[in-house]
């Protein structure tokens, strides 16, 4: 088994899950540095993503969409806030309209990415979740309008259904 | 895989507010009522009462009568729903993770030359 930590806090709505691989702090690096391996493992086989945009910098932006069985289409982007090659990124990941801008309506996660070496050929990847942000839920509440935050949940509800695996 | 509860949305909403969490712990005991708890918070008694039915709504908290007094009482079920919540997304990380390794897995030889990547293709 890889993951070798999961820590739940529901009243922080936070979750970290640690994991261990069988390979240099570089090599698991690239799995977020290079689009073209994040696409291999982001989406499940039946929602691939498709990065469009990857600029992994500071106050840079990375796009992508998933695309489901029936052709549908679901947009994100990633707020890039730090970045440490090749131990450390932090970022806002958004929902998106179909033109890429990010849709306000819905809740952003904040994932915390940390990797670091435990012994040679052998690293250590944990990802911190902080769902959804103070701020993006204050908002909608702001708005008053539970149908909006409704409609966003069911949204958000279809995409991880999608995105879970059954076991 | 379905877990939507009815209330999952406004659960999720209430839960995002620092001075809601801090109502939910301490209800748990349900001790207190609003007036009571307000004394907690440097803010209006009518704000604490607002927080209070928000957390109401979204059926986190009760008011029940005991006595001649109400209290407020947090209902442990509700916050099930946010652990729930959380399980969903254990679930969808290690499903990436499981990828993450096929991946590694698939390109084991190339981690020994990574030179010898680019090369290959």
């Amino acid at each position: 088994m890889t993951v070798t930590a999961v820590r739940k806090d529901p009243q922080r709505l936070t979750l970290t899950v640690e994991a261990e691989f069988g390979a240099s702090v570089d090599r698991v690096w690239q799995l977020w540095a290079d689009p073209r391996q994040l696409e291999r493992w982001w989406g499940p086989p039946t929602y691939p993503a498709t990065f469009t945009k990857h600029d992994l910098a500071p106050g840079r932006r990375v796009e992508y969409r998933m695309t489901g069985p029936a052709g549908d289409q679901h947009h994100g982007y990633w707020d890039v806030l730090e970045v440490e090659p090749p131990r450390r990124i932090l970022f806002r990941d958004g929902f998106a309209n179909a033109d890429g801008t990010p849709n306000t309506d819905m809740p952003i996660t904040t994932i915390r990415v940390g990797i670091e070496e435990v012994a040679r050929g052998r690293t250590r990847m944990s990802i911190e979740s902080v769902f959804p942000s103070t701020e993006a839920m204050e908002q909608v509440l702001a708005m008053g309008t539970d149908e909006g935050l409704t409609q966003a949940v069911g949204q958000i509800d279809a995409i991880l259904a999608a995105e879970t695996i059954p076991r | 895989m379905q877990i939507a509860p009815p209330d999952f949305d406004r659960v999720f909403a209430a839960l995002a507010d620092r001075t809601r969490r801090d109502i939910v712990r301490r209800a748990i005991g349900a001790e207190e009522g609003v007036l009571e708890l307000a004394g907690h918070y440097p803010m209006s008694f009518a704000a604490v009462q607002k927080h209070v039915a928000v957390l109401e709504r979204a059926g986190l908290v009760t008011k029940e009568r005991v006595g001649r007094r109400k209290v407020v009482r947090t209902n442990l079920e509700a916050l099930l729903v946010a652990r729930r919540l959380l399980d969903r997304y254990e679930e969808l990380w290690r499903a990436r993770i499981d990828r993450m390794n096929e991946l590694l897995a698939e390109t084991a030889d190339a981690v020994d030359t990574p030179e010898r990547k680019e090369s290959n293709r």
